[in-house]
């Protein structure tokens, strides 16, 4: 299969990114400057992210469509206003997570923001689900380009009008040069940020524009630096078929109202286990000293009972040291917990901790 | 005169009578990207070339440090391990690995000249 490329990939040529195959497509690893000065740049200043790899479903329909949904998102999307977006997961029976998503009720239905690797499977899921009785587009023809940090509303602000009454998971229209695009105020770095549906076009130059007001691109790489520090999941990594939402600590996602009455796909093991608790669970991991426990470190405790297991790892740089997060028995899940990592053949000492390793700053005092 | 040399794997070698210093290349550390995390052979233990006697760590991937020679370890630069940056900064100078005290000379005979590696660096790529 011939590997895909998105409509920015001229200017990360430009840009001198390093490649790598991500999810089928041709993705910026990092520039030049590296992964740690471009992750520093983001906390700092505002670094741009060519997320045109994600998918960009769009579903049209009314009521029956939200009735529909409602019988698989554990969502109250009834009462969802328009612009208005909610984190939430694609599941099967047993509750197991077929992706992690964004879904933004628009004037027309609903907009729903896809993992790259997932976003084919998830059109068929959803196809059958709905009977095939919407019109649902996975649309290509749109870039998707996320702008993080501090200085991106005010960078943002020199390219289109009037985002500054954006809220955090809120979005509308605006215009660039004429044209209509889509911007969310979101993102999945911990920082303030925006993401930009935009016909890929006008991508490049829009982006230009972004570059030429102080942003900078800013690779996969660092994207993962941070989003791992904001303690947020990556599919195939924290979230897949056989974890569920209560496991990965994600119930803040779950709405009551819909828990309450069931009849989602998945509820009856999400109600189980939010009434009896769970056996595994997601946490933070933060090791004693500068080793980096990478995805698959098994996690012992103090009797050397083998306990969990670490799904993402790396060096923080804006912690300045190593972070982690996986899956442990419930019961040693407790904040301070001490647990032993082993990397090549040795155990290092670790403390099971709060999620996120570094605070978050998502505007939602915004004047709207 | 000092004699530098390079293996396979992106280590140079220092010699000077029978103390071999090692590193990393320049070539490796740009292939690694930002190093965070560094480790070395203890002090006094022994190690055989093409073994493992370190690791390094990008914030993406760990790699092995291997030793083109065999011999005994009588140094460690600590420094790189309280500040693995300094690895990116001067691989070929002050960010040097670890020193051996060689038991077999002709161990160097098989290493490459800086005009080799650089050649030997150019075809693998990054």
């Amino acid at each position: 299969m011939e590997i895909k490329k998105t409509s920015l990939y001229q200017l990360h040529q430009d840009s001198k990114a390093k490649f790598v195959e991500f999810a089928g497509y041709q993705m910026p690893i990092q520039y030049p400057e590296g992964i740690v000065e471009e992750h520093k740049f983001t906390r700092s200043h505002s670094g741009i992210f060519d997320v045109s790899h994600m998918g960009q479903l769009f579903i049209y329909g009314e009521n029956d469509l939200i009735e529909d949904l409602e019988k698989i998102f554990p969502l109250d999307l009834k009462n969802l206003k328009t612009n208005h977006s909610k984190y939430s997961f694609l599941m099967n029976d047993e509750a197991g997570i077929y992706d992690d998503l964004i879904i933004t009720k628009i004037e027309t239905g609903f907009m729903i923001i896809l993992n790259a690797a997932c976003k084919e499977n998830d059109f068929k899921i959803l196809s059958n689900l709905l009977n095939n009785k919407y019109k649902m587009v996975l649309d290509e023809k749109k870039s998707l380009v996320a702008i993080q940090g501090p200085k991106s509303a005010q960078i943002l602000s020199a390219v289109v009008n009037d985002i500054d009454n954006l809220n955090f998971m809120s979005g509308d229209w605006f215009l660039f040069q004429e044209n209509k695009i889509y911007i969310t105020r979101s993102g999945y770095t911990g920082e303030d940020g925006f993401e930009v549906s935009i016909i890929n076009e006008f991508a490049e130059e829009f982006t230009r524009e972004l570059i030429r007001k102080g942003a900078k691109l800013i690779g996969l790489g660092a994207r993962d630096t941070l989003r791992l520090e904001a303690g947020l999941c990556l599919y195939g990594h924290e979230l897949d078929k056989n974890k569920t939402p209560v496991e990965a600590n994600l119930k803040w996602a779950i709405s009551k109202e819909r828990v309450s009455k069931g009849n989602f796909i998945g509820s009856d093991i999400i109600i189980k286990q939010l009434n009896n608790g769970v056996d595994k669970i997601r946490v933070g991991i933060k090791p004693e000293g500068r080793i980096i426990a990478r995805e698959k470190t098994k996690i012992f405790n103090q009797s050397d009972l083998h306990i969990g297991e670490i799904t993402s790892g790396t060096f923080g740089p804006s912690v300045n040291g190593p972070v982690a997060m996986g899956y442990i028995e419930n019961k040693f899940s407790k904040k301070n917990t001490k647990v032993f990592l082993e990397v090549r053949g040795k155990k290092h000492p670790a403390n099971i901790c709060g999620l996120p390793f570094y605070k978050k700053s998502y505007v939602k005092g915004a004047s709207k | 005169m000092s004699e530098v040399k390079f293996s396979k794997e992106h280590e140079w070698i220092k010699l000077e009578g029978e103390v071999a210093t090692i590193g990393i290349t320049k070539h490796a550390t740009e292939m690694l990207g930002d190093i965070v995390f560094a480790e070395l052979p203890e002090k006094g233990s022994s190690v055989k070339k093409d073994g493992t006697a370190g690791v390094v760590e990008s914030t993406k991937a760990a790699s092995d440090v291997y030793t083109p020679v065999s011999g005994e370890v009588i140094d460690i630069n600590q420094s790189i391990v309280d500040d693995p940056a300094k690895i990116n900064e001067d691989p070929e100078g002050t960010a040097w690995f670890f020193k051996l005290k060689m038991q077999d000379m002709s161990e160097m005979d098989s290493l490459m000249n800086k005009e080799e590696y650089d050649n030997f660096a150019k075809e693998s790529g990054s």
